[in-house]
């Protein structure tokens, strides 16, 4: 008998050699309280969070969490079938009509995940003989959406419009065209230039899909996203997004305003063929939704502690993933993953949690530190953080 | 030089630069055993032949391209 699982053995030994060294296993940490969004208990040590997508810190927000009780009590804890059967409470309803509020569009439906989101929007409207054109480091969910579909795929080099024109108009004529671009990407926290790349992509007869996942909320004049800060929102045809970042919960969502867009619900597979999301996920996502509408102050706030973030680590010495802060992400870039695994057990043991990313999720072979700041980290929290970065670049040998 | 020899010249040229264990390059070179290329430098690759001869070669058809003379043989198609 052949064993299927002797293709990950080199990853398998990878693991092992880095877990000889003594080292913590970074996919492994257990969060045995949450305190706050901003705090957790790890190892029984108290532990600042800087690796989570929780941007707006809606998580314990008091009407948030009432909404959910109160859907839990009213609703029970699940829905127990498919959106298209017995799975459509008027909580799921609220929950787009928010949304639609929220983006000032026509047509709302939310996934079960933004994983789900973009694996069912995606290989859904491309079908054979059209083409979805890429960047080269969109997240593994719009990959597999690209996969599960049978369009031809083409990415195009990160963030080049260059290359993006170049391919567009290679494309033969009357074919299907669907870009695929992300707002805010989530390794290195850098934007779009999506006012370029929209226009060129609208210019040569393409749709235009853009995943806001790490913008919501945030970027924006209404937190829209980076299509709203750059100007091109009404020339996005759909907007990908998820509750599992600023909104706080899970879920997935596509908004647009495609006049024939609900017909989706019908031949969605990744919609129909699963649960829908749990009443009191639903309750807290709308309302969650709602006050992030009027959350100017807290986008401000979150501006100041990433602008402060980013230049504090640069001031340490550290290499990061952008020259300037561009969102909530600060990516800071390890000399390889054993230093970088070395560093993240130094920040733990200081009590500080930030994201360890290593290939294939990064891009070239990158090994970062990627921390996520939240708007409830207050301005000693972030001093904290700089001083805790201090000790263990130092004790890990990563700074001078 | 036949027009396919010049594709295979120019396919070889554009290897070097990705070709880190300095393997001998032929038509039966195959890029992932042989040259150990990951996904990563398959699609920096991919994109400087797009742009060398002005065509598209989508994720579906590298699926099929194993070797150098696989990859040759399609780019004789697509700028015929």
């Amino acid at each position: 008998m052949t064993d299927l699982f002797s293709k990950f053995d080199p990853l398998i030994q990878q693991r092992e050699d880095l877990l000889a060294g003594g080292v913590t296993d970074p996919f492994n940490l257990v969060m045995e309280k949450v305190e706050s969004p901003t705090v957790a208990i790890c190892n029984g040590k108290r532990t600042i969070l800087l690796g989570t997508y929780n941007y707006m810190g809606m998580t314990f927000d008091p009407d948030v969490v009432a909404a959910g009780h109160k859907a839990l009590d009213e609703f029970g804890s699940g829905t127990t079938g498919s959106r298209v059967l017995n799975g459509t409470y008027v909580g799921h309803k609220a929950v787009e009509q928010a949304l639609k509020d929220f983006y000032a569009m026509d047509h709302a439906m939310v996934f079960s995940t933004g994983y789900q989101a973009n694996l069912g929007i995606i290989s859904t409207i491309a079908g054979k003989d059209d083409y979805i054109v890429l960047d080269i480091d969109s997240h593994a969910s719009i990959y597999d959406g690209c996969a599960m579909g049978n369009a031809q795929i083409v990415p195009f080099r990160h963030n080049d419009i260059d290359a993006l024109e170049k391919r567009l108009k290679r494309i033969p004529e009357g074919a299907g065209k669907l870009v695929v671009l992300e707002g805010v990407y989530s390794m290195l926290g850098d934007v779009a230039p999506l006012q370029e790349m929209v226009a060129v992509s609208k210019a040569n007869g393409a749709m235009v899909l853009v995943d806001e996942a790490h913008s919501m909320g945030f970027i924006g004049e209404h937190g829209r996203g980076v299509a709203e800060a750059q100007g091109v929102m009404d020339d996005v045809d759909f907007i990908i997004g998820t509750f599992s970042k600023s909104v706080g919960t899970v879920g997935g969502f596509c908004v647009s305003n495609h006049p024939k867009f609900e017909i989706l619900r019908l031949v969605c597979r990744p919609y129909v063929f699963t649960a829908s999301l749990p009443p009191s996920v639903v309750a807290t996502a709308a309302t969650s939704i709602r006050k992030l509408m009027d959350s100017a102050d807290k986008r401000a706030h979150l501006w100041e502690n990433s602008k402060r973030l980013h230049a504090g680590l640069r001031q340490l010495g550290f290499t990061l993933g952008t020259e300037e802060p561009q969102s909530a992400i600060i990516a800071v870039i390890m000399p390889d993953l054993e230093r970088g695994a070395a560093m993240w057990e130094a920040l733990l043991n200081e009590g500080l949690y930030v994201n360890l990313a290593r290939p294939p999720a990064t891009p070239a072979g990158m090994t970062l530190l990627r921390c996520s700041l939240c708007a409830l980290h207050t301005e000693e929290q972030v001093g904290e953080i700089l001083t805790m970065f201090a000790a263990a670049g130092r004790a890990s040998g990563c700074i001078s | 030089m036949s027009d396919r020899q010049q594709i295979l010249a120019k396919t070889i040229e554009l290897i070097e630069p990705f070709n880190k264990k300095g393997v001998a390059v032929s038509e039966a070179t195959r890029f992932a055993q042989d040259l150990e290329w990951d996904s990563l430098t398959v699609l920096d690759f991919v994109a400087n032949v797009e742009d060398e001869f002005d065509v598209l070669i989508s994720m579906n058809m590298q699926a099929e391209i194993e070797n150098v003379g696989q990859l040759v043989d399609a780019l004789v198609k697509l700028t015929a």
